[in-house]
């Protein structure tokens, strides 16, 4: 397939104009002498309280509709056509979803008090339950606004459970393959970071975990299945190796898709989660978010979650409650609202088959397209996920010529024990003729001319964008345009 | 199509699925499952399958069970008339489900977008450096304070921020920098801002930063600024200040009182009231710029020369830079980003200083309205307020606000004798019943 994106182009150097340069207008609050304002508001405050002027665009209701359905039209969807980005699982994002969300009654203030916001307590519940449920935890926050927010909240959790038991432990273990928020999360919250390296099939080295272990163990960070699709086989006696020194064990949700009614990282294990709804539960990732990173424990850690949590009395209502032993807050308030409800709403839709299906056919599909592909895909036997080796070609070449055949390429160079890794996760959603295109994508692409890879992609709305430039002469605003 | 068992998203036909197990070389998906039998799970969650139509309507049920209140509330989080264009226009799938940038040639829309609403904050707030979201005003100044702790010149440890702050916005900020051994400790405040005298006094060679809101919680507008500026300039301490988008179009500009980082809620435009949802205001100074944390679109060339934006300055993040990126944020609020900026460009200059006035008057005659009943005192600050004020009750704040409650009313109580109450275009016509309920509960 070949896809022509929409491209407007303005002059030989731009496209779509920027909004402030369709209009500028100044308004003069509080003007000196030379202001060149063409407005002025009648301020209801003294002159030394307000800023002077506020220039910004003054644009009618159809100059803005064409502007912002201009630019979308130049941007990539999952509606638009598969986005296999591997560890991102992008799925379709179900409409309804986006109805029930809209719900006037579930838009209240997160001040309102217990009694009168019983609607939407109920659904949190609800949602903690389900959550619960499906990671085999005993109890669930669903505060974190981010899986990265969700993970520094499991690892504080951690820290005020071996504070509370008087263990001083200073560091956190995670495996080399593993995402970066991983790293940074254990560094925020004060951590050391010890640094894991794969065995040779890719998995945790169980020798150099046994070596790595020490008192100073806070916790080990693990991703199952892993970066690269596999899963832990090792993973009671990953466990044991933990738990033994006095650790904690936490599972990164990114690749739950994954285990979907196959497997509990409760069941296995762990003792800290967090789930990244936005990838496992289809909320959409609205070009970078709102995602929600809610954080399941096991008993034992359930005192020490974010304030406050929602319960049940015993006559039905619901009511909120601070644990005894609280880490505090990890958001102003509760927490990303509406991506929570649609959450809710796509679980309830799949129910106990549908969720077991998805896991099923996203592995699937992740099997089929490596089989269609060729690439090399050194590690096995993965199951959402898989990376595939573009060996001598480079990888972000080849992305960049998939980007002209009406498919969003994979996640490029990483995870790094992958030379040249393009990391594919088609998740359960797309059906095998698109595979077949998708695969044929890959496959051109990777066959292609030197040539051909290095001056693509053509059929974008821009070609290869020079990133050096952006980051070595950084112009973030129009404003620092217009002063060059 | 109708598909008994499964998920209704997966649009596998029973022939298709044959082929690909066929290719695959297996007779089942679960043979292309690598788990240990000890740890593997039935999938048996008691989770009943329901279809769209009866999901609807239970959520429906659900949500009518929220009392039906006219909020006077903010602290916060607050609620403005949102135009019809923001969300259909936001709706679109091409914006709401795209992926963060990283191919930038085929999202070029949403990168310019987001490069818009940076320029929109830069303006706002006259610093030169604006990223393109926090998760929100608390997490946005938790991320101020490590900033000022990175990029700081003295041994400090202290964050110094006002007596009167949400209590949550303050944990939120004590978790975030605990891991760097820094302490909060509070300023006090006097008729309600910042008491500048005991602030030159509480400040020294240990404060890291000084955070101030204006408006501050309870509504008051600051007076003393550039005084602050110059305090935390003389004790080698960071200026951050919290505000909100609507409050910046009017108020001091932030770098003309020699703000060093800009903080707050920018979801005060785009998004309606949603139980706390936010976005997190975040701009600073270009000294500052390989320190910020989160996402930054600039601009670029592309092979044809043509202007075209892209993330930039990565080095600064997780996935590069890993344990020791500026800070641990992936996913952020760019679709809120998106509306809000939207929400600003609609609004127009005018349209928004107008607002951000109303605020200002509409917060001073409600105010004076109950402060000529009987048995209250509003505002009980002698100062300028934004949107929202404190009220002194002679009947105890707690039964006024239950009665309040009976009457449909939501309402803050912030003490024993103290209410807030806030006031904006989506409540205003609701003022005459509020103020003959607050007369009935004196």
């Amino acid at each position: 397939m070949i896809h022509d994106q929409a491209r407007y182009t303005q002059g030989d150097n731009a496209h779509e104009p920027l909004l402030s340069e369709k209009d500028s207008t100044t308004i003069a609050i509080d003007p000196d002498a030379d202001s060149q304002a063409k407005i002025t508001t009648a301020s209801p405050l003294p002159d030394e309280l307000t800023r002077d002027e506020l220039t910004l665009p003054a644009l009618s209701e159809p100059e803005l509709a064409r502007h912002y359905t201009r630019l979308s039209q130049m941007n990539w969807s999952i509606d638009s056509g598969p986005y296999p980005l591997g560890s991102c699982t992008m799925k379709y994002n179900p409409k309804f979803t986006e109805d029930v969300a809209a719900d006037p009654n579930a838009a209240i203030h997160p001040d309102r008090s217990a009694a009168s916001a019983q609607g939407n307590l109920g659904l949190l519940y609800g949602l903690q339950e389900y959550l619960a449920t499906i990671g085999g935890m005993d109890a669930v926050t669903l505060q974190p606004p981010a899986g990265a927010a969700g993970e520094f909240t499991g690892i504080l959790v951690a820290k005020a459970y071996h504070e509370h038991h008087g263990n001083e432990c200073s560091e956190v273990i995670i495996p080399a393959s593993a995402h970066g928020t991983n790293f940074a999360t254990a560094a925020m919250a004060g951590y050391d970071v010890v640094e894991l390296p794969s065995d040779e099939g890719g998995r945790v080295d169980l020798e150099a975990l046994k070596a790595a272990v020490s008192e100073e163990t806070a916790a080990l960070m693990l991703t199952n299945p892993n970066t690269v699709g596999l899963f832990e086989r090792d993973i009671v006696e990953i466990a044991e190796t933990v738990h033994d020194v006095g650790g904690l064990l936490y599972y990164d949700g990114a690749n739950l898709n994954a285990l979907l009614g196959r497997g509990r990282p409760g069941d296995m294990g762990f003792d800290i989660m967090h789930y990244n709804v936005h990838k496992t539960f289809a909320t959409p990732h609205g070009g970078g978010g709102p995602g929600a990173g809610p954080v399941g424990v096991v008993d034992e850690l359930a005192d020490f979650l974010p304030r406050p949590r929602v319960r049940e009395t015993d006559d039905g209502d619901f009511e909120l409650f601070d644990p005894d032993h609280s880490i505090g807050k990890v958001h102003g308030f509760g927490g990303n609202w509406l991506v929570l409800i649609k959450a809710y709403a796509y679980i309830a839709r799949l129910g106990d088959s549908g969720l077991s299906d998805a896991s099923a056919k996203a592995v699937l599909n992740a099997n089929y397209l490596a089989k269609q592909l060729e690439m090399e895909v050194p590690y096995g036997p993965f199951h959402h996920e898989f990376a595939a080796t573009a060996g001598d070609r480079d990888a972000a070449d080849v992305a960049k010529r998939m980007l002209d055949f009406g498919v969003h390429p994979p996640t490029t160079k990483w995870p790094e024990m992958v030379p040249e890794a393009m990391l594919t996760e088609p998740t359960e959603i797309e059906s095998k003729r698109t595979l077949d295109e998708l695969a044929e994508a890959f496959n051109t692409a990777y066959r292609g001319s030197d040539e051909e890879l290095e001056t693509a992609p053509s059929r974008t709305t821009a070609s290869r964008i020079d990133q050096v430039s952006a980051a070595r002469n950084p112009r973030l605003s129009w404003q620092a345009l217009d002063s060059e | 199509m109708t598909r008994s068992n499964g998920s209704p998203f997966a649009p596998h036909t029973a022939a298709d699925r044959r082929a690909m197990l066929d290719s695959v070389g297996v007779d089942t998906e679960a043979d292309l499952f690598d788990i240990p039998e000890t740890v593997a799970f039935d999938g048996e969650f008691a989770i009943p399958a329901r279809s769209e139509q009866e999901i609807r309507a239970e959520l429906r049920q659900q949500f009518a069970r929220n009392q039906n209140l006219t909020e006077f509330l903010g602290r916060g989080h607050y609620s403005h008339y949102i135009p019809s264009i923001v969300g259909h226009l936001s709706d679109r799938a091409e914006y709401l489900t795209s992926y963060t940038q990283y191919q930038p040639e085929i999202t070029q829309g949403f990168l310019q977008v987001l490069f818009e609403y940076q320029s929109m904050l830069v303006e706002l707030t006259g610093l030169p450096v604006a990223n393109c979201s926090m998760y929100d005003a608390a997490t946005g100044l938790a991320e101020a304070a490590l900033l000022a702790d990175r990029v700081r010149q003295t041994s400090g440890e202290t964050i110094l921020v006002p007596e009167f702050l949400r209590t949550g916005k303050r944990s939120v900020l004590e978790n975030y920098v605990a891991g760097a051994g820094l302490s909060v400790e509070s300023y006090s405040m006097a008729d309600g801002t910042v008491d500048t005298a005991t602030l030159a006094e509480t400040a020294g060679d240990s404060t890291v930063m000084i955070y101030v809101e204006n408006p501050t919680v309870r509504g008051t507008i600051e007076e003393g600024l550039s005084e602050i500026g110059e305090i935390a300039a003389d004790n080698e301490a960071l200026f951050c200040l919290g505000s909100d988008l609507v409050a910046l179009s009017l108020l001091q500009e932030p770098a003309s009182v020699g703000a060093d980082v800009v903080v707050g809620e920018a979801d005060v435009l785009g998004l309606p009231t949603s139980y706390g949802m936010g976005l997190g205001i975040f701009a600073t100074r270009e000294t500052f710029l390989r320190q910020v944390p989160g996402r930054l679109v600039g601009v670029s060339e592309d092979a044809d020369d043509r202007r075209a934006y892209t993330l930039t300055l990565q080095t600064r993040e997780q996935h590069i830079r890993k344990e020791r990126a500026t800070s641990n944020i992936c996913t952020n609020q760019a679709w809120v980003a998106l509306r809000t900026a939207m929400h600003i460009a609609s609004l127009g200059p005018d349209g928004l200083v107008e607002l951000a006035a109303d605020c200002v008057r509409d917060a001073a005659d409600l105010a004076a309205r109950i402060d000529a009943l009987d048995g209250y005192q509003a505002p009980i600050y002698d100062r300028h307020h934004f949107r929202e004020f404190v009220v002194r009750s002679d009947q105890p704040a707690k039964a006024v606000a239950d009665a309040l409650e009976a009457d449909g009313f939501a309402v803050h109580v912030i003490d024993d004798h103290l209410l807030q109450l806030c006031v904006t275009e989506t409540n205003r016509q609701f003022v005459d019943q509020l103020v003959a309920a607050l007369q009935e509960a004196a």
